[in-house]
């Protein structure tokens, strides 16, 4: 379908129009509205490949992105998509409530949605009822902006599946919900633009994953945008967990709102991808929120990860926390842009921001920049940023006591990423990413016995 | 209402003490800015060719970013947009020719410096300071140049530099900040009518501290004046600089470039205190000053230090940085930046680390009070062949007051993994356990934020020379005034 001599922005217009002309796409009027919205607005945007002046993309060049004329997968090919993958492989239990997507599109089969109690809602977009439709309305696409923003227009403009979480107030799920995506790249060069709502009621509680694997070595391009509701008094513990392909690209837009007195956690784990750019934008909507944003990162090779995490406190009495880690090996590199923003009356505001980054090569590059915006007097804001190789100080104790250079090396290393992994609060996907952060460490490093 | 609401309005209402208007006559240019204004002033100062040919130069380059529309707008500052042909670009008072000593300067003018507390008379030499005085575009008086000449040091304007020694002029002019450095430092490289010009030889220790004063006085005059410092090697000069305007209800613009070269073993040390005339309670007038501020380690172990104390103007816009170029070298910056009132501050330091074993330090204060925004904005940069260097950063902001703003943006990039960089800042109000444990201990309120506000500051201005940290604890506390008493 790309033609030759065709901007890459119009090709994905072309791909978007086609779709909707054939009517391949949700028939939802609000999905309608919102596809030919932002089309409207990719049209106008088109990437943000320019250098000069570019300062949300200061250190990231989507390019390549821009370049290389990415597909819709072909539905042909989901038999036997099918037919080689027989089992979720996410990083949750076999038996927690999981929706996969292979390729973009929904797997029933390899879904679980079972003993949920009434009126909790997990399911793809075109599953929904009339009923579910009408509460779908109301939140998809009233957090996550696509004005401004390309990537989250490219996203809209394709808005079909995804999927749709809903917990009515008072319910508490004990084991977390997974959502799959998952991208075998059969096809050279393809593009998934993924798509969650979820909505936590008042004083509800549940953890949810997103988990972004494929397999290694195929190209393709994820684009996904989740919208995240916190209700007030609220629980949620969102994990976001990415292993793809090491020549994919991907790019996340997330959008958080935060009720009153509620308790949010993030957890970002980047350990695959080429080309990674995650925004996270959190909004503090009322008074007494308590919200921590960590993330992890290990990069080798050509890899280059990029974490933007906007933090906006509009309202008083509310507390974030930020740490975000990273170990760079190879020529790998690592942009940290934080930014806490203290709106005018939002007093008592108590916000924190760290980014850390070990440099195993001295190819490897990290770039960081933790900003502060504050409008309010009463506010207690810090930050702190280092960058730097393994304390040899440090390295010279254990070895003084015996230990082995490599070992002591190991032992400093998984200290380093410790601090961040020992804050996930669910022990099964503690044990999984300690123990995938071990292997990668342990291939890089060759130790570990 | 509260002490503390108090203080932070008496804070907000502070009024500008250097805001009178000496009547001299002056010679000035019309307004303006064209290659006839760029001659005009090259003529003036009696410029060779080679001068001319760089003034043009530059202003071609300036004329072409304004044509791109390429004014820097990436601070976060707000203000109306500057029209460069409202401006006087030279104004000088009328004058002999020259002058033989100090007699001959206008008596207006000394007693200008005089109000200032700046000690112009050679008499006072027990301040033991060397001065260069500038009013409006021209250098008026250089003290002490004599004795400082015994020891091969030269301290002269910068146009007298032009006359006397142009082989070390044209050899440094423009080395550190090329006029293609930015569209402040183009319109400089243009227009800039005079400045402090300085040398000091190998192996000298500069016995007295230099020290420039900067005086706006002119109504709709621009003020673009141009410094240059070059230690050579092994040696070390301590510099200052002051800088006050009249109060007026236009803004004036202020686009210098400073520039800073130590060779081998060298150190400069430089020092600001900046307090041009702010604007009004409302906001109306004041300074526009957007100047470039660069020094250069070029040198092994060479070292140069920045200390800034950033009171005044409506808008400062401002980054002295190191390029920390020599193996071993150290970049250093200490700031303290108060805005109060309608005051933008964007501030910074840029600290780029080229050689091996480099070391930057920067600490950082902003103050914010009324409706003012402090920005502080630092790049610290470590190139891949700069081994083992080193950088701390500490940048800190007090808030006084619910509608002032204070942000921070710094950068880091790193790429190699020698290096080590630790950066840290917090942003608060002075609490109020804080001013109970004073209170509680007969400290009162308006005392007690005085104290505060000074120990927050404190790192900075041990880094001052004793006159001026004198003199920066007083403008503080005068900025303050009403609180502490």
């Amino acid at each position: 379908m790309t033609q030759i001599g065709v901007k890459p922005e119009e090709s994905y217009l072309n791909i978007s129009e086609h779709l909707e002309s054939t009517a391949s796409l949700n028939d939802s009027v609000h999905f309608k509205g919102l596809r030919n919205k932002a089309r409207k607005c990719f049209q106008e945007l088109g990437f943000p490949v320019e250098r000069r002046g570019n300062e949300e993309w200061k250190y990231t060049d989507v390019s390549p992105i821009a370049k290389i004329p990415f597909e819709m997968p072909d539905l042909r090919h989901q038999q036997f998509v099918r037919g080689i993958v027989s089992t979720p492989v996410g990083f949750g239990k076999s038996h927690w409530n999981k929706l996969v997507f292979v390729d973009g599109q929904y797997e029933e089969k390899l879904s679980v949605v079972k003993d949920l109690p009434d009126n909790v809602l997990v399911k793809d977009f075109n599953k929904a009822s009339k009923g579910d439709y009408d509460l779908i309305g109301k939140h998809l696409g009233n957090y996550a902006d696509f004005h401004g923003n390309a990537f989250n227009a490219l996203n809209t403009s394709f808005l079909d599946n995804g999927a749709f979480i809903s917990i009515p107030n008072e319910v508490v799920i004990n084991d977390p919900i997974e959502i799959i995506f998952m991208t075998t790249g059969l096809e050279q060069d393809t593009f998934i633009q993924p798509r969650i709502l979820v909505l936590v009621g008042d004083n509800s509680k549940v953890a949810i994953v997103e988990s972004y694997v494929g397999i290694e070595d195929t190209r393709y391009f994820n684009n996904s945008v989740t919208e995240l509701v916190v209700g007030n008094g609220a629980n949620l513990e969102y994990y976001k967990i990415q292993t793809q392909s090491r020549k994919s690209f991907h790019i996340t837009n997330t959008e958080i709102i935060v009720g009153k007195d509620s308790t949010f956690s993030s957890m970002n784990i980047d350990l695959g991808g080429k080309l990674v750019r995650n925004n996270l934008n959190l909004l503090t909507n009322a008074e007494g929120s308590y919200s921590v944003l960590n993330g992890l990162y290990l990069v080798n090779g050509t890899q280059h990860v990029d974490n933007q995490v906007i933090i906006d406190h509009a309202k008083p009495h509310t507390t974030s926390r930020e740490l975000y880690k990273g170990i760079l090996d190879g020529k790998s590199k690592s942009v940290f842009h934080g930014s806490i923003i203290v709106r005018e009356g939002a007093y008592k505001v108590n916000a924190n921001q760290v980014d850390k980054n070990l440099l195993l090569s001295d190819k490897a590059e990290a770039y960081t920049k933790p900003a502060f915006w504050v409008y309010c007097d009463d506010v207690l804001c810090g930050h702190g940023a280092a960058c730097g190789q393994m304390d040899e100080n440090a390295l010279f104790y254990l070895r003084s006591r015996g230990i082995d250079e490599l070992s002591a090396r190991s032992l400093l290393t998984l200290a380093f990423v410790s601090e961040v992994i020992d804050s996930i609060g669910n022990e099964h996907l503690r044990e999984q990413i300690n123990d995938m952060v071990h292997s990668r460490l342990e291939d890089w490093l060759g130790i570990f016995s | 209402m509260t002490a503390s609401n108090q203080v932070v309005k008496d804070v907000a209402a502070q009024e500008y003490k250097y805001g009178f208007v000496t009547d001299v006559e002056s010679e000035v240019a019309p307004p303006g800015l064209s290659e006839e204004t760029v001659r005009f002033i090259s003529a003036k100062k009696n410029e060779p060719e080679w001068m001319l040919e760089g003034r043009l130069k530059a202003y071609k380059y300036f004329t072409t970013l304004v044509d791109k529309e390429q004014v820097p707008d990436w601070a976060h500052l707000r203000y109306s947009p500057i029209n460069f042909q409202d401006i006087i670009y030279y104004s000088a008072p009328k004058q002999k020719v020259s002058l033989e000593n100090l007699d001959q300067v206008d008596p207006e003018i000394l007693k200008t410096y005089e109000r200032l507390g700046i000690p112009l008379q050679e008499q006072k030499r027990l301040a033991g300071v060397a001065v260069d005085a500038v009013f409006d575009s021209v250098s008026i008086a250089t003290t002490f140049q004599a004795e400082l000449a015994k020891k091969g040091i030269i301290f002269c304007s910068m146009s007298e530099a032009v006359q006397n020694h142009p082989e070390l002029v044209k050899k440094y002019l423009g080395s550190v900040v090329p006029y293609t450095d930015n569209f402040f430092a183009a319109l400089n490289a243009a227009v800039f009518s005079d400045g402090s010009f300085c040398y000091i030889p190998k192996g000298v220790r500069c016995p007295m501290e230099l020290t420039t004063y900067f005086r706006i006085n002119t109504e709709g005059s621009g003020q673009f004046e141009r410094t240059l410092i070059i230690a050579e090697e092994s040696s070390y000069v301590s510099y200052l600089e002051g800088c006050s305007a009249p109060m007026r209800d236009e803004n004036q613009l202020h686009a210098a470039v400073v520039e800073l070269i130590t060779e081998e073993n060298a150190e400069i040390k430089y020092s600001t205190i900046q307090n041009w005339y702010p604007g009004d309670e409302q906001g109306k007038g004041g300074i526009y000053n957007f100047v470039t501020k660069r020094g250069k380690c070029a040198g092994k172990n060479s070292k140069i230090s920045w200390t800034q104390v950033e009171t005044g103007s409506a808008i400062t816009w401002k980054y002295p940085s190191v390029i920390l170029q020599g193996d071993n070298s150290i970049g250093e910056f200490y700031s303290v930046a108060l805005t109060k009132g309608y005051q933008q501050a964007d501030t910074g330091t840029k600290m780029t680390h080229i050689g091996k074993n480099t070391r930057s330090t920067i600490i950082a204060k902003g103050i914010s009070a009324g409706h003012a925004n402090n920005t502080y904005r630092g790049l610290v940069r470590v190139n891949p062949k700069a081994v083992n260097s080193w950088n701390f950063t500490q940048c800190d902001s007090l808030l006084l007051g619910d509608q002032c703003g204070a942000h921070t943006t710094p950068y880091v990039e790193v790429k190699n993994n020698s290096s080590h960089l630790e950066h840290e800042a917090f942003t608060s109000k002075v609490s109020e356990a804080q001013i109970f444990y004073c209170n509680q201990r007969g400290i009162s309120t308006e005392e007690a934020h005085s104290v505060i506000i000074n120990g927050f500051c404190k790192e900075v201005f041990k880094q001052l020379p004793l006159e001026f940290a004198v003199e920066a604890t007083r403008l503080l506390e005068m900025n303050l005034e009403g609180t502490v008493g």
